[in-house]
Formats: structure tokens, sequence, C-alpha cells
């Protein structure tokens, strides 16, 4: 497995260049040239320098340490939305794919009514309901996203049960734990790691979104989202306030998209890259 | 050591005159028979006469809609004991080699799921290499597989490393859902050849699910015919010349005339 990730490069190049943001996000404090927050009127609009290697914005803030600092926000809550949503729907799924019957009528009764919503929809419902705050952005996000999750994780449980190297297990009385552990949640894994990737992607842009609306993260808090909406009053003025972040958000989904595809080569034993 | 009473199978139809509607189409008719200790029992059918599916409900995997399966006396689908004593008693070699194994496992690991099995009867295995090694050679491969993945062997290797791993779990009953129809003649003779050896060594019971009749007069001491879902003739393979039965005689002149066409 670790060498068919090493041979695959998409693979590799993605996870790197998220790692180093990721790394970059953490160290925002030790790096960023500036105070993300500090204004500097007479420099406001200022284009590169060594003092402000991306200029800074309408405030005089400069754009590179807000950049940095963003990372936290944009890339976190992503991370922390997927997280949720996968805990939830696994669990969801696993539970209906396993126990059949009732518990499985339940929930997937509850799934077909929250896929029915339109999702973006309900994010903004939510939010609006339980106040503009980023624990409800991500609480909207995982509410509204976890069905998918639980369907397919579901359809997964069932597909394999199936599969003849399970019943094999069946047959010979092998430990439920092992046949979850070892055959079912690995099998599903693949799939799931795929979907995944390519949803933080989504999420993204989702909370870009929302902050960009002004129903995420709120105004000083360096966040690309907000630092878009930042900058659109002064988009003809000063266009690079508004093309840093907004080439920063398409780098980092398309990663993560590419991520997503090439995970998949990666966990499929039969994708042998020689 | 196994008693089939009246078992009657049937699946929800694909095909509904009313829309939610539950008909069914039965697949196996009040079928009873009995597998005694140490025998091996040939089950013949064309295909979709519902071979596989009494095998599914041999394993356990399928309960029947009515009748009973009893292992020495005891029913298999009416209690957790039943079931616990069947799936320490049999073991299973599938038609479809494809989805047998699981693609992430490598060969080691497929068989060692065998192993544990045996473990669990209190069979102690000292050295887990040189077991893993002797199955495979048992079955006429070597240890040069034991880390490759199922889709780097071949169907027919893969099958043999299925019945390896199905002969791993030491049950006293093994049931083969056509285990070596996708083998060729030379490895089938082989194989078959392993598995009378082993039966008698190890006193096993075998259920073999094939449409090939020259397999089962080769290895089988009883047959019984299936024929869309109904028994219609059960029989001990030496006396299988004498049978009466409209469908078995067709079945022994095709392998007849086929032969001499190949002679000729
Ligand atoms: N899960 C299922 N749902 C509905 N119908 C089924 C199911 N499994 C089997 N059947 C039907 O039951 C019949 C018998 O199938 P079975 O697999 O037992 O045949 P078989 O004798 O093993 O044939 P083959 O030699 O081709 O393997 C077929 O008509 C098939 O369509
Ligand atoms: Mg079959």
């Amino acid at each position: 497995m670790f060498r068919r990730f090493i041979k695959n490069k998409t693979a590799v190049g993605t996870v790197a260049l998220v790692l180093i943001i990721a790394i970059l996000g953490i160290l925002a404090p030790v790096i960023a040239p500036n105070d993300p927050y500090k204004t500097d009127i007479i420099n406001k609009f200022a284009s590169f320098s060594w003092q402000y290697p991306f200029g800074t914005d309408n405030l005089g803030r400069c754009i590179l340490s807000r950049m940095l600092y963003g990372i936290r926000p944009t890339l976190g809550l992503a991370v922390l939305t997927m997280l949720g949503t996968i805990g939830l729907g696994a669990l969801m799924g696993l539970l209906a794919g396993y126990f059949r019957g009732i518990i499985e009528e339940v929930i997937m009764r509850v799934v077909d009514v929250m896929l029915s919503f339109p999702s973006q929809v309900m994010v903004f419902a939510v939010v609006a309901l339980l106040g503009i705050n980023v624990q409800n952005v991500i609480l909207a996000n995982v509410f509204i996203k976890w069905a998918w999750y639980a369907r397919m994780i579901r359809t997964g449980v069932m597909q394999y049960r199936e599969r003849n190297f399970i019943q094999f297990s069946r047959c010979v009385g092998t430990p439920e734990r092992f046949i979850l552990i070892r055959h079912l949640i690995p099998s599903i894994a693949a799939d799931l790691a795929v979907l995944s990737s390519l949803d933080v992607g989504w999420a993204i842009i989702n909370i870009s979104t929302l902050s960009f609306l002004g129903l995420g993260v709120q105004a000083p808090t360096p966040e690309w989202g907000a630092m878009l909406n930042e900058a659109k009053n002064v988009l003809t003025s000063n266009p690079t306030q508004m093309i840093i972040p907004g080439i920063a958000i398409v780098i980092l989904v398309s990663a993560f998209n590419l991520m997503g595809d090439a995970l998949r080569d990666v966990l499929d034993p039969k994708e042998v890259a020689e | 050591m196994i008693e089939i009473k009246n078992v009657n199978v049937s699946f929800k139809s694909e095909i509904q005159k009313k829309i939610f509607g539950s008909e069914r189409v039965q697949v196996l008719h009040d079928i009873s028979i009995n597998i005694p200790e140490g025998r091996c029992l040939g089950i013949l059918g064309e295909s979709g006469s519902g071979k596989s599916t009494m095998g599914r409900v041999i394993c356990g995997l399928l309960k029947p809609d009515s009748g009973e399966i009893l292992l020495n006396g005891v029913s298999v689908y009416n209690s957790r004991t039943g079931k616990k004593n069947l799936q320490k008693k049999l073991s299973v070699v599938f038609q479809d080699y494809t989805t047998s194994a699981n693609p992430r496992f490598r060969i080691k690991d497929v068989l060692m799921e065998g192993v544990r099995a045996k473990e669990r009867k209190g069979k102690k295995v000292k050295d887990i290499n040189s077991e893993l090694e002797r199955l495979l050679i048992l079955v006429g491969l070597d240890s040069s597989y034991l880390n490759r993945f199922p889709h780097e062997l071949s169907g027919g290797q893969l099958q043999r490393v299925c019945i390896a791993r199905a002969v791993a779990c030491e049950p006293e009953i093994i049931l083969f859902d056509e285990a070596i129809s996708s083998l060729d003649a030379h490895t089938q003779v082989q194989i078959m050849d392993l598995l009378l050896e082993l039966k008698d060594k190890l006193n096993l019971t075998y259920v073999f699910i094939t449409h090939d009749l020259t397999s089962v007069t080769y290895l089988c001491d009883d047959v019984m015919f299936l024929y869309k879902g109904r028994i219609t003739d059960y029989q001990e393979v030496k006396n299988l010349s004498q049978t009466k039965d409209e469908y078995a005689r067709k079945l022994l002149e095709s392998i007849i005339t086929y032969d001499s066409e190949e002679t000729a």
C-alpha cells in the first residue's frame, strides 16, 4: 500500500501540498511577517514590498499574514466538518446495514427525508435558525451531509455482506468483530476516502461561501471566504486583494479533488502502477 | 450426519403482477435427504436447478421457508447453538471464486482465516508459516504465492487456494459448490485424488455439487439428481447404470455419446 502510494505522483503531490498548507497554518504565528489584525491606514492598497510581500488590503492589513492565519479556519473547519459528517454517517450506515430490521427502516427513512431537502437552502435555514456562528455552520454542514454517507455506507455494507469471502467467514464462524474490522471496514474505507477527500473540497467552498455571504466566520477574523467578501468592494481598484485568496481557494480545492482520484488508485489493490 | 427434512425455499419474484405484490418463485420443493457420515454425496443438476441454493441452506446461510436441517439430530436454524455447532463442523468452497477471497488480503491472510477457524476448535498450530506452506503444497501450489494478492493469481490457482482454505479449518464436512469445474482436466483429477486421500485420512464427509457426471462417478459414493428444484433420483454411484429415472438416464446417455464422439 505504501509503495503504491509513493509511486503515484498525483497522490504524493497533492498530499504534500495539503500537508504544507496545513503546516503553514499551524505555524502562522511564527512565520507571518505582520500582525493580521494591525491596520496601517497610510499604507493601504500597498503593492508588493519587503514589508508586505503580497501588499495590503483596504484597511492596510498585510494580505500574506491574513492568508496564513486564514488557513486555520478555512482548512480546519472543513476537516472538522468532514470528520463530523463521516463519523455520524458511518455510525448510522453501519447500524442500518448491519442490524437490518426496524433499526434500518427508521434510519433509512430519516435519511430519505434528509436527502430530499436542497442542501444549500438547508444550510441557510439551519444557520438562520441557530444564529450566525461558526459552530452552527459546521453543525449545519454535518446535518445536511451525513445522510449521503449513511446511505453510501449502508449500500457498501449490504453489498460486501453478500460477497463470498464474508459468506465463508460466516460459514466457519469467524467472529463478527473480525468480519467487521478486517473485511467490511477496509472494503468500504477505500470508497469512503475517495468521497470524503472530494467532499473536503466541497466543505471548503461551502464554508467560504457562507463567510463570503457574511453567515460564517465573522469580519475581522481572517478567513479566505471572508477576505473575498472584503475584497469585492475594491475589486477594480485593488484586484490583488481578490485574486490572492481566490487563487488560494481554487488551488486547495483542486488539490483535494485530485487527491480523491489519486487515493482511489492507491487504495484499489488491482490498480498496480507498474 | 446431516439430515435435511422437507425443505422448501422460495425467492421473491422479480416480476410482480401487482405493485407491491409478494409473489414468490419456489426454487426448492420438499427436499429430504440424509447425508451419512464419512461418505461423499454428489448433487447433480443443470444450471438453475437450485444446487447452489441447496448448498447455501446446508451451510447455514439461508434459512428455508419450511423444513429442517438437523446436524447430528440438532436443528441448525432453530437455535444459536445449532448454528455454532454447524460452523465448527462445516467448511465450504463457493462456486464463484472471484469474490471468494478478500481482494485486499494476501494469500497468506486468506489462508490464515481457515487456520484461525482451526485454532478456535482448540487445535494448536505450532508453526504458522510451515502450516501455510503445507496447505499450499497440498493443492499443488508453493510458498512463493503466500505474499501475492488474489488478483495476481489465475482463476484455477485462486480456486485451489479456496480449497486449501476450506481444508485448513479441519472440518468434518466440506461442501464444494462447483469447486473444480473451473479447472483443467488434469488438475481436476489431481484435486479429486487429494480430496479422496483427505477423506480417508480424516474421515470427512463431502457434499459435492457439480454438473459434471464424470467427476461424480470418480469421487462420490452417492448421487442425487436435482431437476427444477425437485429430487428426481437418489442412487449409490455403483448402481448408477441401473437408474430408472428419466432425467438421470438422459444425463448418463449424453455423457456416453459425448465420450464416444471424442474417441471417434
Ligand atoms: N437471491 C436470489 N433471489 C432470487 N432468485 C434466486 C436467488 N438465488 C437464486 N435464485 C434463483 O434460484 C434458482 C436456482 O439457482 P441456483 O443458484 O441454486 O442454481 P444452480 O443449480 O446453482 O445453477 P448453476 O449450475 O448455474 O450454478 C435460479 O432460477 C435462480 O434464478
Ligand atoms: Mg450454482
